[in-house]
């Protein structure tokens, strides 16, 4: 049962039309960014409005919902964007990658591969990739247009000739079909090479600036590097502490009051699915 | 009023809308795909499928333009009643509808700025049939190779070179759709 109070998926049908388009412009153009109207949410902006809204336009009541903050199914965040369109689209809730038709994310993608049948909406806090290059929004849409993108190679350099590496290791810029730089979201750049080739649909929604972008399926998605710093995905040189996954990305964790650490996986759906299949780390108890 | 007017809208606007927004996301993101679309019962000569487009994209925000024989006074009626959306000129337009010989020539319609390329018109073509046969499509949204009947390759071409600017198409025949944005390599 939907809440009656509410409209289906919350936002009225005009707005909800006007994101659909946007949705449809953004997936037509991959990596541009397509302004809309973002409208108030009943929470806070920190909480992902603008991931809300794209998935207010998108959801049926048929779809099966799963939310993840940096990659786990049961932070306030998430367990609060699941109940509202529970309760304001009537949609069936998982927190199991496998069974979700649309995963709304904050700062990560499953590690199971996802699948023709899924969309994946992104919450991005800023959408552009250039802002901190350039804070006015008219000039980095002249740059986006004459692809003026030599100064974000500069200050990508400049992390190597200060660190030694590309020191940048969040929202790690992409460049998308060999036109549009974009910005993939805080996902680890452990991430970026999931974001290419995807079967699924990729949707990203910025509330406060008021911006959505979108990936086809199969889209070509390059992580900006150089011939003598080519990009590297990396994440902790450790296996899991509670399912010794090797492959999966990797969260410090303070387990005890002396201090003591253990690192394990940040997808938590990923994580419990290999302890319940029997894979044991070595914290695992 | 006619009653054809006032009726063949959505029976329950924001479930409908839903299951049609998603055929048409799921067609512009997957070119060459075939899509069940269904809801609208439009006046002729509208297809169920450019109905039910209109019905869910189309509103005050956004100029409708008639081509051929869409342009009557039944679809015209219909449409103002159930979306409101303004008529206008090819020029303007967001949306246009209409076959492909009446939607041509191509080069009158908004293909966007280099600053706003998504200021571009989609068009909505009504088809005598769909099939995933004949002009081979590549690009976003294609794993490697995929086929639709289309109306032309040429003008897709032509439309391809302009990118990021350009048209976005809808294909429509009876209660289905396929898309070709305007990121689609035609051969
Ligand atoms: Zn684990």
């Amino acid at each position: 049962m939907t809440d009656q109070d509410y409209n289906f998926a919350y936002l009225d049908e005009q707005t909800k039309r006007m994101i659909r388009r946007a949705i449809l412009k953004g997936l037509a153009i991959p990596g541009y960014q397509v302004p809309f109207a973002s409208r108030e949410m009943p929470m806070p902006y920190g909480w992902g409005t603008g991931g809300v809204q794209v998935s207010a336009a998108v959801l049926t009541p048929e779809d099966t919902f799963k939310v993840i903050d940096q990659g786990a199914d049961d932070t306030t965040n998430a367990v609060s964007i699941r109940s509202f369109f529970q309760r304001t689209a009537g949609v069936t809730t998982t927190t199991k990658t496998s069974d979700a038709s649309v995963i709304q994310t904050r700062h990560r993608i499953p590690e199971e591969a996802l699948t023709e049948d899924q969309i994946l909406v992104y919450q991005v806090p800023i959408p552009e990739p250039l802002r901190f290059l350039e804070p006015r929004e008219s000039e980095t849409r002249k740059m986006h247009s004459l692809e003026e993108y030599g100064l974000m190679h500069v200050k990508l350099y400049e992390d190597i000739s200060r660190h030694g590496h590309i020191a940048t290791s969040y929202a790690y810029p992409v460049k998308v079909e060999g036109r549009y730089v974009m910005d993939p979201s805080p996902i680890p750049k452990f991430d970026n090479p999931k974001l290419g080739d995807m079967a699924a649909i990729q949707l990203f929604g910025a509330g406060r600036e008021q911006r959505i972008y979108a990936l086809p399926p199969y889209t070509q998605v390059v992580s900006l590097d150089f011939e003598d710093h080519p990009f590297e995905a990396s994440k902790a040189d450790h296996p899991c502490g509670l399912c010794g996954a090797e492959e999966s990305y990797l969260d410090e964790v303070i387990v005890d009051d002396a201090g003591g650490r253990m690192f394990v996986c940040s997808d938590t759906d990923y994580c419990d699915a290999r302890q319940a299949a029997g894979y044991k780390g070595k914290d695992a108890a | 009023m006619q009653a054809e007017t006032l009726s063949g809208g959505f029976a329950n606007p924001a479930v409908q809308s839903a299951h049609a927004f998603r055929s048409v996301m799921e067609a512009m993101a997957r070119p060459g795909t075939l899509q069940d679309i269904a809801g609208a019962e439009p006046p002729a000569p509208l297809s169920k499928a450019a109905g039910s487009v209109l019905l869910t994209l189309c509103d005050t925000d956004t100029p409708v333009y008639l081509a051929g024989d869409a342009d009557c006074d039944a679809v015209r009626a219909w449409l103002a009643f159930h979306t409101g959306a303004p008529l206008t000129g090819p020029s303007h337009c967001m949306f246009a509808v209409g076959t492909w010989e009446a939607l041509n020539p191509l080069s009158v319609y908004p293909v966007g700025t280099s600053e706003y390329p998504d200021r571009s018109a989609t068009l909505i073509v009504e088809c005598e049939a769909l099939t995933q046969s004949g002009a081979t499509l590549s690009g976003p949204g294609i794993k490697t190779n995929a086929a639709l009947s289309l109306p032309s390759v040429q003008a897709f071409q032509q439309n391809r070179a302009l990118f990021p600017l350009g048209l976005d198409f809808i294909l429509t025949s009876g209660s289905q759709l396929a898309a070709l944005p305007r990121t689609t390599e035609v051969s």
